[in-house]
């Protein structure tokens, strides 16, 4: 790469401009401050201020019929959260279920990830990026309302699997996890791709070369190298998991999450102060499970 | 040092928290004080009204060209017309209170709400010249009427049936009793539709079967009262096998067989139409909803407003958007514009089968009823139950 | 490392089974849309292009594709610029609460869905006092994009390092010439990468989307859920899914292509 500037094209910039160019090279402050200006003030501007107004909210209560806010500071929507037991239940619930489509989804993923960064041809290995990404196109609701119609009684499932004596799970917990891990598979075979295609050929022949068999350097090599861009696919899975609640209606029977709750205080029963209380157990659930995985470097990986 | 980090950030957030607090505008605002007294006369139009709607009510021809009753109105008023679709009532209230919306299409459900939280204008019929030939059982009922005045002008009603699976549901049922205490025979295969309102369908069965609870009014529950029909809910939440809140899911589920019986409404049964697939009105009696068309009470555009309430009570109209989305009509004129054999259909302008349907009302603290000296459960009771019956 | 044959050939048969399994549902998708019965129940009942007539003639999805491109373009293009330079900064400076501002930007995307969109709902309603609109839909989006274009930039900075850039500087190219000529086009890949992830995340977002967009804001994913609450008009949605998979395959394509001769110079 020739990457020396051409004197005709840096010219017009004229002299002011190369006089600006060598103030701010003398201030690295300065710089990094319009590097971090516009992006933190969205993102603090927006977001924080957003979250912590709902956190906020969680200590308000709200008159049921009127639907009027009283902004009188309470503990009751958290130790309701707290203490109830039906708030236990759905968040083990779902828990349970984010646990499952992750683990489904890493299983799948890494073979897949591993064949495409390592083995497969470069033309292959365009073919299968894109094949992993196009179902990404056919809207969320799609897919959920296709697996509906393949998991329903004389289904597609039932018509493939019934001469071997299998069945539908029919609608239920199974059904959402099933449809969940295959929504999301595409979100964690990219990063994971991602992370196998940085780690050096140059490394796996050392330990080819040193005489590793290669599920041993798979295993050693392979793997470690590979753990945070796992993780960042982990984060993905869980998180959006355990947020929706879609899937659930579509697919899951009688059963609520964590989503559907939130959604019928906010959206159903107008109790903003008690929806905010519930989303505390996913935001305390994330924020914890980001911290133990930090120092794997993963978020560095999404 | 990552104990720095998070001590700071907590900071952070405090400092987000106090700002907040010292604007003290966090969580949604409420302006009150529009006044809510009807006008006598319409002024100029203003060019546009916002429309809050149940899906298939306004439509304009966008998602199927057939289904189109909008864009004659654009043309001869001169409103462009802005709507959104919601799913649940309890999504409409919310929606509704962001003052956003001109016209508000609510069920029953929502009406006492929107009047109580003075979302809802006063509607001064004179105004609505179509409002005269609405069926005469429809007007001037609980949940568009309050002390005398109007709160809006009706739109269409249904019922609640009890649907069936004939190949697997024998002897033909002729009450809510197999979805209740006899639905363990069905197993897995029961559904009820999916809101809090749906407790007043076993207060209602409950009205028949446990007459020493002495429920009158199953929308005037109190404590007790709502604690048995609960009871009943719970245990027949061990042989849901899912429930419903849009059509596409209770017509699927039907038609496949992983639902053999349960609520449903009669567009559902139009849909399967399979001879196997019966719908029926159970001896016990229907809960169903009765839609009005409310103005809001901060309307930016009320003379729009008017002018929608009037061409949405317009036979022909009424006709249309009725029969799209699996209603009875709210006039005979409404009959002479729709398909043949729909009004019988749907028992349009049966009085007596009306008066067989215990439409969605809100319940308040203050007992429907007429009792005084107990204190109902309210709505929002109804919610938390609700989600811990599903549990 | 050198693997066999066989585990060559599991690998290539898993991977085409996981890519059956992830293409069957489409197919059910295809197979609906010309599904006479218009609950789309298996199996079909015949066959049918009235619902390819019926998306044809539909201005209500043709509205919303666009609404949903307008918005996945400019909340893309927003996130391009914040993450880029958010990357900038975290990738070439050291300061004091880095960590912080790092868990920041993944924070929108590592949270659950529904808890941003109560949150951002509240605070345009509730704090700001404005109306949901287009905007505000663009401006929740943008926040959750940032990410992913934020992680492709910096994962090239870093195997950039700064050398190209010092030579340039101190051949004497002023900053915005050394930007235009020596760094742009070594993230040209990643941002493409970035920003393609970022449209179809915008693209296909439905839960922040439900509690930030104001009325006649129709997004693609609304019209969906939208229509199929509508009596029949559920296959319609299916077609228009079926067209989406078609569509986007191109740039899709396109993207990879450019992105692969990108590492193929590098």
């Amino acid at each position: 790469m020739s990457s020396t500037p051409n004197p005709t094209l840096a010219a017009p910039s004229g002299a002011a401009n190369r006089r600006f160019s060598s103030f701010l090279a003398t201030r690295p402050r300065l710089r990094l401050a319009l590097f971090l200006t516009a992006p933190l003030t969205w993102l603090v501007g927006v977001y924080i201020v957003a979250l912590a107004a709902l956190l906020v909210s969680a200590l308000w209560t709200v008159d049921s019929f009127t639907g009027e806010i009283n902004r009188s500071l309470t503990l009751d929507n958290l130790k309701e959260v707290v203490t109830d037991a039906l708030y236990r239940t759905v968040t083990l619930r779902t828990l349970f279920v984010a646990a499952a489509v992750t683990v489904i989804d890493v299983a799948l993923a890494l073979p897949i990830a591993f064949f495409m960064a390592k083995v497969a041809s470069p033309r292959l290995r365009r073919a299968l990026v894109v094949a992993v990404l196009t179902p990404l196109w056919a809207s969320y609701l799609v897919k959920a309302f296709a697996w509906r119609s393949l998991l329903s009684e004389g289904g597609l499932l039932d018509w493939i699997l019934g001469p071997f004596g299998i069945h539908s799970p029919g609608y239920g917990l199974t059904a959402v996890i099933m449809t969940q891990a295959y929504i999301w598979l595409p979100y964690v075979i990219l990063p994971i791709y991602a992370g196998m295609d940085r780690v050096p050929g140059s490394l796996l022949e050392a330990a080819g070369d040193l005489g590793a068999p290669s599920a041993l350097t798979i295993r050693t090599v392979v793997l470690p190298l590979a753990l945070p861009a796992v993780i960042a696919g982990t984060i993905f899975s869980f998180s959006l998991t355990m947020g929706d609640y879609i899937t659930v209606n579509i697919v899951g029977g009688a059963n609520q999450m964590l989503g559907n709750l939130v959604y019928t205080n906010v959206g159903a029963a107008n109790n903003l102060p008690l929806a905010a209380a519930i989303a505390l157990i996913p935001i305390v659930i994330m924020l914890g499970y980001l911290a133990l995985v930090r120092r794997t470097g993963a978020l560095d990986n999404l | 040092m990552k104990k720095a980090i998070q001590t700071r950030r907590l900071a952070g957030l405090a400092v987000a928290i106090t700002s907040c607090l010292v604007l003290a505008a966090c969580g949604s605002g409420s302006d009150d004080g529009s006044s809510t007294s009807a006008p006598d006369k319409l002024g100029k139009k203003e060019g546009q009204v916002s429309i809050l709607a149940w899906p298939g009510y306004v439509e304009d021809g966008s998602n199927d060209p057939d289904a189109d009753w909008v864009s004659d109105f654009e043309k001869q008023t001169g409103c462009k017309v802005t709507s959104k679709v919601y799913g649940t009532s309890d999504e409409a209230f919310n929606l509704a209170k962001s003052g956003d919306y001109d016209v508000i299409a609510a069920s029953g459900d929502l009406t006492l709400r929107m009047i109580a939280a003075k979302q809802a204008a006063e509607v001064n019929t004179d105004l609505v010249p179509n409002y005269g030939a609405v069926f005469d059982f429809l007007k001037n009922q609980p949940w568009n009427t309050v002390d005398g005045k109007n709160y809006g002008v009706p739109h269409g009603y249904g019922a609640n049936l009890l649907m069936y699976n004939a190949d697997v549901v024998k002897p033909a049922p002729d009450s809510w009793n197999v979805v209740f205490d006899k639905g363990s025979a069905y197993k897995g295969k029961v559904t009820a539709y999916d809101s809090p309102i749906y407790i007043a369908d076993a207060a209602m069965y409950l009205m028949a079967t446990q007459p020493d609870l002495k429920i009158t009014n199953p929308y005037a529950l109190d404590q007790k009262q709502l604690d048995a029909a609960v009871k009943l809910l719970k245990e027949q939440r061990v042989n849901i096998g899912e429930y419903w809140s849009d059509y596409l899911k209770a017509a699927q589920a039907f038609k496949t067989g992983n639902t053999v019986v349960g609520t449903t409404w009669q567009v559902i049964a139009n849909t399967i139409d399979k001879a196997n697939i019966k719908v029926t009105v159970p001896k016990e009696g229907v809960t169903g909803w009765n839609d009005t068309w409310m103005i809001s009470a901060k309307a930016k555009n009320p003379n729009c407003a008017y002018a929608w309430l009037n061409h949405i009570e317009d036979p022909k109209t009424n006709a249309q958007a009725t029969e799209y989305f699996g209603e009875s009509p709210n006039s005979q004129e409404a009959c002479d514009y729709a398909s043949e054999g729909f009004c019988e259909t749907y028992h349009a302008g049966d009085k007596s089968y009306s008066d067989k349907i215990w439409y969605w009302r809100t319940p308040i603290a203050k007992c429907l009823d007429g009792r005084t000296d107990v204190k109902c459960t309210d709505y929002a009771e109804w919610t938390k139950a609700w989600t811990e019956i599903k549990g | 490392m050198t693997l066999s044959p066989l585990t060559r050939g599991i690998l290539l048969g898993f991977t085409g089974m996981v890519l059956l399994l992830m293409y069957t549902p489409l197919l059910v998708v295809v197979i609906n849309s010309f599904n006479p019965d218009p609950s789309m129940t298996w199996p079909p009942e015949g066959f049918t292009g009235e619902w390819w007539r019926k998306a044809y003639h539909s201005a209500g999805a043709r509205d919303a594709v666009l609404t949903s491109v307008q918005v996945a373009i400019v909340s893309t293009l927003i996130s391009l610029i914040l993450g880029t330079l958010m990357a900038f900064a975290l990738q070439r400076f050291d300061f004091f609460g880095k960590h912080s501002v790092n868990l920041l930007v993944i924070l929108p995307i590592a949270l659950p869905g529904i808890v941003t969109g109560i949150a951002l709902n509240n605070a345009f309603r509730g704090i700001m006092g404005i109306n949901l609109s287009i905007y505000t839909v663009i401006v929740a989006h943008a926040t959750f994009c940032i990410v992913t274009v934020f992680n492709n930039v910096i994962a090239r900075l870093r195997r950039m390092g700064g050398n190209f850039e010092e030579a340039s500087a101190d051949l004497g190219a002023g900053l915005w010439t050394t930007f235009r000529l020596v760094t742009f086009p070594q993230l040209r890949s990643a941002l493409l990468a970035g920003g393609l992830l970022a449209f179809a995340l915008s693209f296909d977002e439905i839960i922040v989307t439900t509690f930030t967009a104001g009325s006649g804001v129709t997004t693609l994913p609304i019209w969906i859920l939208n229509n199929l609450f509508r009596p029949n008009q559920a296959p319609v949605v299916a077609v228009v899914a079926v067209v989406l998979i078609l569509v986007s395959i191109i740039p899709i394509w396109i993207a990879q292509r450019i992105a692969g001769e990108a590492e193929n110079i590098r």
